[in-house]
């Protein structure tokens, strides 16, 4: 069993205003001396088979269609 | 003969009815189709309506964009067929690269819900044919992901070509930038907009009946009405 944890982020330079947010809503809360909070998304994906190079490729190809919007975001992956 | 306009319901459209009712008081015949059919029964047009298409899950408009039927309504919009978009319509566009952008949380991150003033910046599109370039008109808004982005070479570019075809006037109540409530394709068949027209076409249940325009239009397109 192969598995992959992909994380998306909107590119830095779109507004997150969710993140903005939470860094607003931490001071409220006694949680002093935060510079910025950014929001992003986790999946975790199992896949029959070996973590190879193909597999990658696949889940990469599921990122770039479906996880990810790539006109706000971006994505990293990584098997674990 | 009247034109025929499809209007797609998704698993989680809300507004399909009322973009139907629309199209019936504009003069046209209103065509159900259903996401998962793999035909557009050769309609002459189609709404994408308003609503939570698969409860906005992942991003809005994301998973409806893979529907059995958007793979033929792409298809078929690049060929010409006059497409409307409204609200989660629009996000179902822009997720599927029929229109440029994205459509994000609204700035304020409040569900906004109002009578919303727009200006018509754009009327030579098949959508806005009824109105006067440079009209104000009033339409319900109602979103939580309504805050139009794009890169500047893109905004720059819906600018300079006249493709922003309304856009919010007195509030902007969502965060868009350059206060964009709408926006078409270079060949103007595509046409997406977040505030809803289809809510504006009877007194009795609208703040106006200025909506009414972007269904008559597309009926004097097709028909010559």
């Amino acid at each position: 069993m192969a598995r992959f944890v992909i994380d998306v982020m909107l590119k830095p330079e779109i507004l997150d205003s969710q993140g903005q947010a939470v860094a607003r809503a931490l001071p409220r809360l006694g949680f002093q001396g935060v510079a910025g909070v950014r929001q992003g998304k986790r999946f975790e994906i199992e896949l029959d088979g070996p973590a190879d190079e193909a597999a990658t490729e696949r889940v990469r190809k599921m990122a770039e269609t479906l996880l990810a919007n790539p006109v706000i975001e971006t994505f990293e992956l990584r098997a674990e | 003969m009247t034109a025929r306009v499809g209007v797609i319901t998704f698993p989680g459209s809300l507004d399909d009815r009322d973009a139907a009712r629309a199209v019936r008081l504009a003069g046209a015949e209103p065509v159900p189709l259903w996401h998962a059919e793999a035909e557009l029964n050769d309609v002459d047009a189609v709404v994408l309506p308003g609503g939570f298409s698969y409860g906005d899950y992942l991003r809005a408009g994301a998973i409806a964009r893979f529907a059995p039927l958007m793979d033929r309504l792409v298809a078929a919009a690049h060929d010409g067929l006059p497409v409307l978009g409204i609200c989660n319509g629009f996000q179902v566009l822009c997720e599927s690269h029929l229109l440029p952008g994205a459509l994000t949380r609204n700035t304020s991150l409040h569900f906004v819900c109002r009578a919303q003033r727009l200006r018509i910046e754009n009327a030579a599109t098949d959508w806005t044919r009824a109105y006067e370039e440079g009209q104000e008109i009033v339409v319900p808004i109602k979103n939580i992901d309504g805050c139009y982005i794009a890169d500047q070479e893109t905004l720059d570019e819906l600018e300079s070509s006249g493709r922003v075809v309304a856009r919010y006037v007195d509030v902007n109540p969502n965060g868009s930038l350059n206060d964009i409530a709408g926006i078409c394709n270079e060949a103007g068949n595509v046409v997406g907009l977040m505030p809803h027209p289809e809510h504006a076409v009877e007194a009795l249940t609208g703040p106006s009946t200025e909506g009414l325009g972007f269904f008559s239009s597309i009926l004097q397109r097709l028909v010559g009405a």
